[in-house]
Order: C-alpha cells, then structure tokens, then sequence
C-alpha cells in the first residue's frame, strides 16, 4: 500500500485562502447549521484545528456516523455475551473492545480469560476459524458501507473454505436512512450535509438523492484532508445562498456518482436490508443489514440461540442526543466530570471516530491536565 | 479504577499512570520513585549512580531493524541515559516458554551480546526461569542497567521552563509502526523500520556541550504526545508543538493514516526529547545533526507559561489543537 499526495491536501497558505474565500461568501449570510455526518470529519477537523478557524456564522454539528456509538445497548450486550460463551473466539475490530455493555466490554471480558481477538479485517477472522478447527470464531460485523462489503467477502471466503465454525453477528447499518430519519424528526434545523467520503466511495454520490429530493437538502460528499473540508463547506453555503439543493462530490479523487458497483453487488449478494435500532435514532426501518437466508449458516445470530438480554443503559448518558446532533458533547452534564474515555459513561467517548472522544481530546478546553495530579 | 488489570494499563498512557499512582506509589513510594523519570538517581559517597530496570514483552520477537534482545539492552541504556548517565552495567533475566526453540533463544541473546558490546555496556549478572507452555508468550527479557551520572548534570522531567526549546533527534512513530505491521502482517510499501538504538553517545556529547538541557526524555510506549504531556505536567508549563516541524517519514504517515493511527503516539526506541534554553538550541542541533542517531533532529516546539499540564499543537493550517496523553492502546478505527 501506498499514500502519497497526502501534505498537497494540507498546504497551509491554500488553506488561508479558501478561508478567506469562505469568509468573504459568509459575510451577508444568516447563521448557517451544518451536519458532518461521519465520525471521521468530525475528528479530521479537530486535528487539524479548523474549528476555531471557521466564520461565526458557519455552525458544524456532529452526526451519527459512528458505527460503534450508533450500536444499540442490547447490541453491544450480545457481542459480549458471544464472548462468555465457552469454545468461542469473539473476534472483532478494536474499536468495540473497550464500548461498555450494561455489564461489561469485550476488554473486561477478555481480562476474564474470555477469548477476544482484535483484527484488523473480516478475513483474518476466517484464518482464524481456520487455524482453530475445533473452536467456534464468531465476527462481530460492525460498521457502515464501507466495512460491509469486506465482510461480505469474508462470508463468500468462508464459504469457499467450506469452513463450518465461522459465522458473523451481523449489526452492519447503512447511513441514509439515518439521515432521513434525522430530517424527518424535524426539530434540528440543519442547511445542508458534508457527506462522508468513504461511505460514498461505496455507494456512490447518487445514494443522497432521495434526501435532496424529498428534505430539500444540499449535500456535498467531501474528502478529509483540511482543504477537502473546507472546498466541501464552501460549496454547501454556495448551495445554502443560491437555495440549489443538490447532491455535489468535491471528494472527486475517490468518489463516484455510481460509486462502487463490484461492492455495492457482493454486499447485495450476501446482505438484505433489515430494521435496525439505533442509538439516539431509535427504529429505522432498512437501515441495517443481515445475512440473506442462503448464507444463514454463517449467521451467527441463527447458529446460537442468543437470550434476549435486559439492557440497562445509564439513564444519564446523552449519547443519543449527541448523535441526533441535539446536543453539544460538552453540554452533556457528564461530560469531563464522570464520562471519561478512561470511564466511559457512553459509546460516543469510546471509539476513536466519537463526537465525545473527539471533544474530550481535542477541543481546546478539553482534558483537564490535572496539575496538581501526583503519578 | 477497574477491578481488574485490563491491557490498556500497560499501554504507558493514562491507564498505567493511575495504575501506578493507586497501587505502587501508595505501597511502594519514597523520593526516588516519586521523582518520575527514567531512572533513580542516588548520591553515594562519592559517586552519583543511577538505577533502571525495565521488562521487554514485544510481539513479535524479531521486527525489522531489530528484536527483543537488543530491544532489552537499548531501552535500559536510554532510560540511564535520560537520567544524563553514563551506562555501565546491565542485568538479564529471562522467562522462557516450555518450547521454545533453543535456536531462536541463541539469536536474540546474540543479538542482546552485540548491542552490549557496541553500546559499550557489560551484561554482568542474569537470571533464568522456564514456565509451563501456555503461561508466558515465547520469551520476555527484563533488564537492569547501572551507570554513573556526571558532576554537575542535572535533568530530569520538572525542569521545563517557559522559553524553552523542544528538539528531537530524528523521526517520529517508527518502532511503534514497524512492530505493529509486522505482527498484524499489513504489508506496506516503503520500508519501515524500527529506531531502537542506544542514546548514550548522543546524550553525553550534547549535555558535554549544553550543560543547561533541563529535560531529556525517550518517547517510548505512549510516544511523543504521552511524554510531553508528562513533562508539561511535572514542570507545570505548557508545551507548543509545530505541525510542519514534526519529522515523520512519509511510509509511517502513510500506515499511520491508512489504519487512523497518531505517529505523535506510537513509539519509539531510539528517539530523545531535549528540552533546554532557546539560545542553546541551534548548538544543540547543529551537534545532534554531526551523530548519526541524530541526522534528522529539528525544533519540534516550545515551552511556554500559558496551558501548564497541557500540550498543544499549532497545525499546518494555522488552527490549533489539544495532544491528549494516550488513553488505552491505540486502536484501528473502524467506518
């Protein structure tokens, strides 16, 4: 693997002017409310310290595109109650390990003498499942678009292996349905979507157009390098100030209006759309995917009958409402005082893409250094 | 704190510092512990000696640019030299895995053997224990190193001060890296490789010609932005750190950012921090830049009066930005 050209799309007098150029387009506009819907924007601006930069006028409010944060209580319950079970190896990304069930995580399981295994793909699952043949490797398959399709490929490789002790628990979701379901709650007055790049490089820019058609909404499908952020910001208030509603890409080096046929048919292939619930969201009808009945013997949920498990998620953690975009992370009454990604209250301060954890990291007023603090 | 130990409190960021602040400190405390740095330094009649001891667990055994063994004996070397000692002698203890082969052993001590004898340093005591299979991963090494601390040197982790200079000797995140593609077998283009080396020579040189550094620190486990945070801390200043200045090779940056990794967090074996008066600093780097461990050194940032306990980053675009100690091993995103 390679990556270069990366600094090209970080250049610091580019990004001066198309400041000053946003500024400049700003300058008559009525306050403006857009949302990154992807966890990876939201941290992209952070790191690169764009927020502060951004004209007052330009408001950015963090979406639900987090896989882990938007992964339902009862969910996260069951992928830890794969790991109790005796003869199985729960194997997932890293990302999950740490998001605490209403008992414990996949890490507190694991320091139990559970065996959880991090892996950086679908497919080292299946090696996994292959090197132990007398144990049962289950996948925990979290995340959007863009991961789907690598575990659908990881399903078709098991099945060509003819392996018998793999199977996924499938809590996939795809994103928008989540972002209609957020407009068609109404209440969160939003102008227009920075839509994320990688989901699009999968399912293509035309996968917005029915929330441009029926909300009105501008859409940009932006990359996330500072300069993507800020062409993809630009040209929302361009959209927002001429009242054109469309979908644009400026993520041009990676995304299509088709996007990714191969993909989009291999997830097709082995997935269907289901009901899902989500954090914060709640009920979305087709927004998560399961395995289709002809590969049900990879599916983990059938292979085990899991109890249905009483969830007791903290009745004061916020999370849902940051994810909705309600509510500003340091707004949450546990934010920095109990909710700590040390000792995390909810998902959204766990994973590396979550608004909370982003907040708790990077914003300025963020981590308190504890000065007086001995070690 | 948890009820039991988790992985992320040997991760050397937040988790380790509390499991030390609520189990060792308390039971374990006394002024030399307390001080925080790399190494105790005691004044004995006549002598100013400083002690370390550090245990090596990597996975895999052997990584590019290096293995356990001479991992075992550049790391104790640094933290004497962080200490500003001259290293001289080193303890080895070793627990081996039932199974393990005998030949895999010979090449690490080999190995460990030629990192002593180019590092200058005699392995003088050892020690050797065998554990059933299944209750220790292959091998781990724990060494202890000795040295003698100069007249007059004076470092260590509280004796930051505003107009300051950050320096370090080369590029950030490429042990961390280079470990971490090799045990998850991501083949990358480029060759990364890992830093572990001995500092000893670079350190006695620079503080021979600055003796005001005030601070020399390795960015190990936990990286640049953990170690930082932990001197911005002790000294109780803050720390500004310079996007554009950070030397970071383009294949790390590239595997850092394909698996949404922080170089500024990954960590590294061969690497100091320096911390010392502004007009001392072009010297400083003039003379690190003669070594050859220190080529690639450069101002990375400053200390300053405002943020105490903080780090933060000016970034390319002229934004700004908090550097967070590492909170738990960092971990690959998923999107």
């Amino acid at each position: 693997m390679a990556l270069k050209y990366i600094d090209e799309f970080r250049d610091g007098q580019l990004a001066r002017r198309l400041l000053t150029q946003l500024k400049k387009r700003c300058r008559d506009l009525e306050p403006m409310r857009f949302m990154e819907i992807c966890g990876t924007h939201t941290v992209a601006i952070f790191r690169s310290g764009l927020r502060p930069l951004f004209p007052p006028t330009v408001e950015l409010v963090s979406g639900p595109g987090c896989p882990v944060c938007v992964t339902a209580g009862e969910d996260i319950d069951k992928a830890v109650w794969f790991a109790s079970q005796p003869g199985v190896v729960t194997a997932t990304f890293g990302d999950l390990l740490r998001v605490p069930g209403s008992r414990t995580s996949l890490a507190q399981e694991r320091a139990r003498g559970a065996d959880v295994r991090m892996v950086y793909s679908a497919t080292d699952a299946v090696e996994l499942a292959r090197q132990n043949p007398d144990r049962q490797v289950v996948f925990i398959g979290i995340g959007f678009e863009t991961t789907a399709p690598t575990v659908a490929a990881a399903i078709v490789m098991a099945d060509r292996l003819g392996l018998e002790n793999f199977s996924v628990f499938s809590i996939h979701k795809v994103l928008p349905p989540a972002m209609e379901a957020l407009l068609s709650s109404g209440d969160l007055h939003l102008d227009g979507f920075l839509c994320p790049g990688h989901v699009s490089t999968i399912i293509g820019a035309k996968a917005y157009e029915d929330v441009v058609r029926r909300y009105g909404m501008p859409c940009v499908v932006t990359g996330f390098e500072p300069l993507d952020i800020l062409q993809g910001l630009l040209m929302l208030v361009e959209q927002h100030a001429s009242r054109d509603a469309r979908v644009e890409i400026q993520y041009r080096r990676g995304v299509t209006w088709e996007g990714n046929t191969a993909a989009q048919e291999l997830m097709a292939r082995v997935f269907r759309p289901a009901d899902a619930v989500w954090r914060g969201l709640g009920f979305i009808a087709g927004s998560g995917l399961v395995l289709r009945d002809d590969w049900a013997r990879f599916d983990a949920a059938k292979r085990f009958s899991v109890p249905s498990l009483g969830v007791r998620e903290d009745p004061a953690c916020r999370c849902g409402d940051v994810l909705r975009g309600a509510l500003r992370p340091t707004s949450c009454p546990l934010f920095r005082k109990v909710c700590t990604p040390q000792n995390p209250k909810g998902p959204c301060m766990v994973s590396s893409e979550g608004t909370c954890g982003a907040y708790f990291k990077y914003h300025h007023d963020g981590p308190d250094p504890d000065v007086e603090e001995k070690y | 704190m948890e009820k039991q130990v988790l992985l992320d409190h040997g991760s050397g960021g937040r988790a380790t510092h509390e499991l030390i602040q609520k189990v060792f400190a308390p039971l374990l405390g006394n002024p030399y512990l307390e001080a925080m740095n790399d190494s105790a330094v005691m004044d004995l009649p006549g002598q100013r000696l400083a002690l370390t001891t550090d245990s090596y667990v990597v996975d895999p055994l052997i990584f590019p640019g290096g293995d356990i063994g001479s991992l075992a004996v550049h790391g104790t070397i640094n933290d004497l030299a962080m200490s500003g000692a001259r290293p001289l002698y080193l303890t080895a203890g070793f627990i081996l895995e039932e199974g393990l082969e005998v030949a895999l052993l010979e090449s690490i001590v080999r190995s460990m053997a030629e990192a002593a004898r180019e590092a200058g340093v005699a392995v003088v005591a050892g020690d050797t224990k065998v554990v059933p299979r299944g209750k220790a991963d292959k091998l781990f090494i724990n060494t202890a190193g000795v040295g003698i601390v100069p007249a007059g040197v004076s470092v260590g982790g509280e004796k930051a001060q505003p107009g300051d200079a950050v320096l370090i000797n080369g590029t950030i995140g490429d042990h961390g890296t280079a470990v971490l593609c090799t045990r998850e077998g991501l083949s990358m283009e480029g060759d990364i490789r890992s830093d572990s080396a001995p500092l000893h020579t670079l350190t006695s040189a620079l503080l021979e010609a600055c003796p005001r550094v005030h601070v020399l620190r390795d960015p190990t486990r936990g990286g640049v932005a953990t170690t930082l945070n932990e001197i911005a801390r002790q000294s109780r200043v803050g720390i500004r750190l310079f996007e554009e200045a950070l030397p970071i090779r383009p294949d790390v940056a590239g595997a850092c950012e394909i698996l949404g990794l922080d170089p500024l967090y990954m960590a590294n074996e061969g690497k100091v921090l320096v911390v010392l008066p502004r007009e001392d600093a072009e010297k400083a780097l003039t003379l690190m830049r003669r070594h050859a461990l220190g080529r690639e050194a450069a101002l990375i940032g400053e200390v300053i009066a405002e943020d105490p306990g903080r780090v933060v980053l000016k970034t390319r675009i002229g934004g700004h930005r908090i550097v967070d100690m590492l909170r738990g091993e960092p971990l690959p995103r998923i999107c």
